[in-house]
């Protein structure tokens, strides 16, 4: 997205673009992921344009290399706005189940190699495929798909998940209701690791 | 100090020094002052340390558990801090460390007679609760505010072993479900137990065993209930505990949908009946048709917390029109300005506000803006502590609550939209903060939001003379900004950025202050490898922590690091800390 300034702002061509975004922020142009964005740890390229009235976002320009997500809900910061995460995830009153297990809303998900978890609102997926396609556009990796025979054969990581009895299970065995409700966290291995799993 | 013997031995000169200085010193109770004290002389330290009976250690990696414990020999209380604020926010990576166990084992060690534990953004295990468990049999309080790592294994041997337990207080934690059913662990006599705070507990209790225990519990004045306790059962428990002082309230919402509402007059005895009723929260799942049953209490609250209550504007005026002596309200934004209104009209003595938003994202209407600030300011001309949510605000509202409110201690808004102007003017929001720090001489904790130029930071160098807490993020032009405030704010401890354009003549710039301060946390900056070194190189009791997201951090010239967090230590590096954490 480097372009010479100047001529730019002279033809006004700023107002008549067309954008995603309200009207009047001056953010550019993004598509939007899933979620929550990781940070890219490539900050703005030198001859980045700096208005004098804003400063360009670095998760902007992290935004823009996902370029083959559909978009589905707004992008969002990790961490932005600054609430704590238990209040986030508590403000939904679930009146209709008290009793029910909510074991498998809000999980846990970590990737083998990477720092920081992250958490998911599996109620949110229909079907194992966005799930896995979630996951794929949060970590930035290729899990591939599933098969009852060979598991993920093929690809470098592996979706695991911790049931209630405390067992780590491959991800796609079961229909995915009961799935959900058993669901503690997910942990996505290297498949190298991951070997005992697959060959069933 | 009596000497045994039959003869009486006049006592030295130095020691009668020693024995006052002790009587004397005894009595001094503020952290600060007993610092001041400590420095005086050799003879005043060793005095110091004999009669500091509170121990506050503001970071655990600032220094090792032996040196404190070997300094300070009569502690009966201590208090321990872990993580820096933006971990609650997901910015800290995956096992970062502030690990209970050292210091709890030596304590062990050095106290055990200790009394009161209180642990803040602390990673505690199961372990470290049975440490806690059989290491002190005289605690009597233990208070985890923000902590993780452990779960109901642990609760339940703390609740089984230690017996003069008087405080239980569990505050936004996360507690794991290991399905052991700790209420049930209490001693089965009488228990000490005054407070029980489990709201942050995530699953489902055994209520016939919470019965049981409140039965055996003739001290207890607060108890904090958890979302899965309905409003029946909370019935239950407050007739038969009409001495509460501070109650969470639970779900207050029926176990099944369609009770009929004649229950009302009911719970409205139970809680008339509660005289001593000052501090209620909860709400967790709130049937406001419900919320008459509190009417009875309202005169006497001061402390009212709706922060999980999705209420309109007319569900808060029926409560806090009775609430003529509040001093502490949080809520959600969903009541909206008119909601805010109605409590300023009425809580003249408001001195804390905690505004949060429903919809935690930033592109969404919003339901409150200037005109309930602005409310508020002309309101509440106490208030000391403001925390607010808003998606859009104008400097004119902050510049009144400025003049309004010149006893503002805390003011932290948060404008959801990034680089957000004043939405009527749209100038940056720099007049706004500048008023704050201008007009407000006892402000010592700001947090700062919206679209900002240098010259709000300009301001709070000037004139923020007593700030000891900023917060920063997505502002500023130039490394200017950081400098004006580095060089500035004498009394600044902690300095938290985020998302901003500073680089590393920041760093330079702050060298003669960082040792004065507890900690510097800058994410997502400009600040590059070789400076972070520099600075690490140059000063000797800093712990330089450096976090990367790539797994082979790169140290190239023109890679940003991800995020920078350095303290003072007496300890030096610590050996905890996991591969993505590089000290330099």
């Amino acid at each position: 997205m480097a372009r010479s300034e100047t001529y730019e702002n002279d033809l006004h061509l700023e107002a008549t673009k067309l954008r995603l975004g309200l009207p009047g922020s001056n953010e550019p142009e993004k598509q939007s992921t899933s979620n929550d964005v990781v940070r890219s740890n490539k900050r703005a390229s030198p001859d980045m344009p700096q208005d004098s009235g804003s400063s360009t976002n670095n998760s902007d320009i992290s935004d823009a290399r996902h370029e083959d997500c559909p978009p589905s809900s707004k992008a969002q910061i990790v961490g932005w706005p600054p609430v704590r995460s238990y209040r986030k995830n508590n403000l939904q009153p679930k009146r209709t189940d008290q009793n029910a297990d909510t074991s498998g809303m809000y999980v846990k998900v970590s990737m083998d190699g990477a720092p920081y978890l992250r958490k998911i609102d599996l109620k949110v997926y229909r079907s194992y495929e966005e799930l896995l396609q979630a996951l794929e556009n949060m970590f930035k990796v290729c899990i591939g798909k599933y098969s009852e025979r060979d598991g993920y054969n093929g690809s470098d990581y592996v979706p695991t998940y911790e049931d209630k009895d405390g067992d780590w299970m491959l991800v796609g065995d079961v229909p995915m209701e009961m799935f959900i409700s058993s669901c503690k966290r997910l942990r996505i291995m290297k498949s190298s690791e991951a070997k005992g799993l697959c060959c069933l | 100090m009596t000497r045994p013997g039959y003869g009486y031995d006049p006592p030295s000169p130095d020691q009668v020094l020693e024995n006052v200085l002790e009587d004397v010193l005894q009595f001094l109770t503020c952290r600060s002052d007993r610092n001041a004290a400590s420095l005086v002389c050799k003879s005043w330290y060793q005095a110091e340390a004999l009669t500091r009976s509170d121990l506050f250690i503001g970071n655990c990696y600032a220094v090792a558990p032996r040196r404190a414990t070997d300094r300070f020999r009569r502690v009966r209380s201590v208090l321990l801090k872990g993580k820096p604020r933006f971990a609650d926010f997901g910015l800290m990576p995956f096992n970062w460390g502030a690990h209970s166990t050292r210091w709890l084992a030596a304590f062990a060690d050095a106290y055990p007679c200790l009394e009161r534990i209180y642990l803040k953004r602390m990673s505690i295990t199961d372990y470290d609760l049975g440490l806690i468990a059989n290491s002190f049999s005289s605690l009597k309080e233990l208070t985890l505010v923000c902590c993780e790592g452990f779960g109901t294994s642990g609760l339940a041997v703390i609740a089984s072993k230690c017996r003069q337990l008087r405080v239980l207080d569990l505050f936004e934690d996360e507690v794991n479900h290991d399905e052991v059913d700790w209420i049930s662990c209490f001693p089965e006599t009488r228990t000490c137990l005054e407070s029980l705070t489990f709201d942050c507990v995530e699953f489902p209790i055994n209520f016939t065993a919470l019965e049981k225990l409140l039965a055996r519990s003739p001290n207890l004045k607060k108890l904090r209930l958890n979302r899965f306790v309905s409003i029946e059962q909370l019935h239950r428990l407050l007739v038969r505990a009409p001495q509460l002082t501070h109650l969470g309230t639970a779900s207050f919402s029926p176990s099944e949908a369609g009770q009929p509402p004649e229950q009302e007059l009911d719970y409205r005895a139970a809680f008339a009946a509660c005289k001593s009723l000052v501090c209620l929260s909860g709400f967790r799942e709130i049937a406001p048709e419900y919320l008459p049953a509190i009417y009875p209490v309202c005169a006497n609250l001061t402390s009212l917390n709706f922060s999980y209550a999705n209420i309109n504007a007319e569900h808060l005026r029926s409560v806090i029109c009775h609430c003529h002596k509040l001093q502490t309200l949080w809520v959600l934004d969903t009541v909206g300005d008119e909601g805010l209104q109605a409590a300023a009209a009425t809580c003249k003595d408001l001195r804390e506000l905690r505004l949060f938003p429903i919809e935690v994202r930033e592109d969404t209407e919003g339901f409150v803006s200037e005109v309930g600030l602005l409310a508020v300011s002309e309101g509440c001309r106490k208030l000391r502590s403001i925390l607010y949510f808003c998606q859009r605000m104008t400097n004119a509202a902050v510049i009144a609550m400025s003049k309004n409110c010149p006893d503002l201690v805390v003011f932290r808004l948060c404008i959801m939209g990034r680089h957000r102007p004043d939405h009527v003017t749209n100038e940056p929001m720099d007049e706004g903060f500048g008023a704050i720090v201008m007009n407000c001489k006892k402000l010592t904790r700001l947090a700062v939001s919206g679209l900002l130029t240098d010259k709000a930071f300009a301001y709070i160098g000037k004139y923020g003379k007593l700030v000891r807490t900023l917060s920063v993020a997505f502002a500023g032009d130039t490394d200017m900004a950081l400098k004006y405030v580095l060089e500035g704010c004498p009394k600044l401890q902690k300095l938290e950025v985020r998302d901003s354009p500073f680089g590393d003549s920041v760093l330079r710039a702050g060298l003669h202050h960082f040792y004065n301060m507890r900690f510097v946390w800058m994410s997502a900056c400009k600040l590059t490898f070789p400076a972070c070194g520099e600075i690490a190189r140059e000063m000797p009791h800093l712990v330089v922590e450096v976090f990367t997201v790539q797994e082979v951090p790169v140290e190239e010239e023109d890679e940003f690091v991800d995020t920078l967090y350095m303290y003072r230590s007496l300890e030096g590096p610590r050996n905890d800390a996991p591969e993505y954490v590089r000290i330099l």
